[in-house]
């Protein structure tokens, strides 16, 4: 093995050792493979389990869009096109859609022009700013679950703090949640404040990769902050706030927490969203194929959405 | 800036934005120590007059939290110790090692961060359902323990390391097994971090699919259990509002512990954009 047992053994033990060791690691296509073979072994944990939980369910969803199953999954025959033609001539889906989109025009403007004042409301390296860009991420490590059930008490009726700002401003209480007028606009105040956490981090690390010089330069110009902001800062940020755009409406197209939990869905499906109504079709109504088919609309909706960003961000290294 | 916009109105504008943001926690908290009486009071008070600490002991009777706490520890710090390994020994293929099909391996890892989870659901479920996994730790934990966005996170990590370290050891006749464990890890100390916090809180936040797969009460995660608070037939919000807290308070230490590592983590994908 080394070379203590060489000096130690015979001669002609150390002839017939070695050109063994030497076929097996120390020539450049042994070598190769015994890299190969060690590069699988590291990716083979993740790569198992993408092939049973990523790759083949994507496969199964188109399988399953394509049959009918019955009430336990099981598939009972070749359906063809019917689930999607069935989707396509169901106005609740229609409905499903429409709501989806009304969720992202609501709460993705909304949530970066807050998020974008905050930031650069609280844009420094002064040490008091500190405490402010803590209260203005906090949202971001609370889940969905315990802010809506938060939430779900702050909208109560009768005794809920919302209605009672509102009687302190001498307006009539609101119906949040039960209100087919408002369902919809109050599951978007919850959501637009659970994501300000991370539009702030993004808007502030994009704000903070701005070299103090263009500020500085501009100021000796004499642009005062409002355009200083306008001007310099919100056209260097844009592509920040591109990225930023994208993943909101991507994750607006996938809420669905909220939903379950303020409204479920209600009044009226005037909150039914994309994946709360797959939820509802596959593990309430037990119709997988159909729900499959919904999923795999959800799927290109977003694939397109991403696609979009990458070309965008190509652009921006040819321009640059 | 200073001359356009005094520094005190800047700090005014400020609070109030910071007490705004912060409103619902505040209110979460100040309810949880109040007693079932003031929370319920109409006009409502704004500051319990006084500190009700009992409800943290009384909710475990109304709830079973502890079970539920119990639990999401649990699979949050398997999903967290498993996607350490998988994904820091993906990233460290990726990074160093030269290998048949990496380009395209690699565009499938990417691949899965493109497909989002809700689309897999139905067949995940399925194939939970199919290996009788329903309402079991296997079930909650398995299918996290791959992550491609810490794979990714790492990978660009380890890029950054000095390729003279790689030089150095190689030298000195380390194989790719000895460079990965005594030389990459403990240099790749802040991106782990990074990938603890995350996995940990997303485990810690899941929603959706302990919803889908667990329905007794002896395997429930806390999101689930802090979402039943609500449906207890019951007036005491001080309770309900103890409970949540509870479930919150991991989540906020991991804010005040682990900002920097949870802006660094966001920030890997918007700067690539």
């Amino acid at each position: 093995m080394n070379r203590l047992d060489d000096t130690l053994h015979l001669p002609h033990e150390k002839v017939q050792v070695r050109p063994a060791q030497l076929r097996g690691a120390r020539t450049i296509s042994g070598l190769k493979w015994r890299e190969n073979l060690l590069a699988y072994i590291f990716l083979g944990p993740s790569l198992i389990l993408f092939m049973i939980f990523f790759f083949y369910p994507m496969i199964q969803s188109v399988y399953l869009s394509l049959h009918s199953t019955d009430l336990t999954g099981r598939v009972n025959g070749f359906a063809g096109l019917d689930n999607f033609s069935y989707l396509f001539n169901n106005h609740l889906f229609f409905n499903g859609l429409k709501v989806t989109v009304y969720f992202a025009l609501l709460t993705v403007p909304t949530g970066i022009i807050l998020a974008l004042i905050l930031a650069a409301l609280s844009n420094g390296k002064s040490k008091g700013l500190t405490i402010f860009q803590f209260a203005f991420s906090l949202p971001v490590v609370l889940s969905v679950g315990s802010s809506s059930v938060i939430w779900m008490f702050l909208f109560h009726p009768s005794l809920g703090m919302l209605n009672y700002f509102l009687s302190l401003l001498h307006l009539s209480p609101i119906n949040w949640l039960v209100d087919p007028k408002w369902a919809l606009l109050s599951v978007s105040i919850m959501t637009v404040w659970m994501n300000l956490g991370f539009n702030y981090i993004i808007l502030s690390s994009g704000l903070r990769g701005i070299p103090d010089e263009i500020r500085e330069s501009a100021s000796i110009d004499g642009a005062g902050p409002l355009r200083l902001f306008g001007q310099i800062l919100l056209p260097l940020l844009s592509p920040t706030l591109f990225f930023l755009v994208i993943v909101s409406v991507i994750s607006s197209f996938q809420a669905f927490g909220q939903v379950n939990i303020l409204t479920h869905g209600g009044p009226m499906n005037s909150t039914s969203v994309l994946v709360f109504s797959i939820y509802q079709e596959a593990f309430e109504n037990f119709r997988f194929g159909t729900g499959s088919a919904q999923a795999l609309v959800l799927f290109v909706i977003i694939i397109m959405l991403t696609l979009i960003q990458f070309k965008w961000a190509e652009k921006k290294v040819h321009y640059q | 800036m200073r001359r356009y916009f005094p520094a005190t109105v800047h700090y005014i504008v400020l609070t109030i934005c910071a007490f705004a943001v912060m409103y619902p926690v505040l209110y979460a908290i100040a309810t949880s120590l109040m007693s079932m009486g003031e929370a319920s009071m109409y006009p409502p008070h704004v500051i319990p007059h006084h500190f009700n600490l009992r409800n943290f002991i009384d909710v475990f009777d109304l709830v079973p939290i502890a079970t539920f706490i119990g639990n999401t520890f649990l699979v949050s710090i398997v999903v967290m110790l498993g996607q350490l390994i998988t994904s820091s020994m993906a990233a460290y293929a990726f990074a160093r090692m030269n290998f048949k099909g990496k380009n395209l391996l690699f565009a499938a890892f990417m691949a899965t961060m493109m497909i989002p989870w809700e689309v897999t659901i139905i067949p995940n479920y399925l194939t939970i359902r199919g290996w009788d996994w329903l309402d079991s730790y296997q079930g909650l934990i398995v299918p996290f323990l791959a992550a491609s966005f810490g794979t990714f996170l790492l990978r660009q990590f380890f890029m950054q390391l000095p390729t003279e370290l790689f030089e150095a050891a190689r030298m000195d006749g380390c194989g790719h097994v000895r460079i990965f464990f005594s030389h990459v890890l403990p240099l790749s100390r802040p991106a782990i971090g990074t990938l603890a916090v995350y996995s940990f809180l997303q485990m810690w936040n899941a929603y959706l699919w302990p919803l889908l797969i667990t329905n007794s009460d002896r395997m429930r995660t806390v999101q689930i259990g802090v979402s039943m608070l609500q449906h207890q037939e019951t007036t005491q919000w001080n309770l309900v509002f103890a409970g949540i807290v509870l479930v919150i308070l991991p989540s906020l230490l991991m804010l005040a512990l682990g900002l920097k590592q949870l802006v660094r983590g966001m920030t890997v994908g918007a700067l690539k954009g």
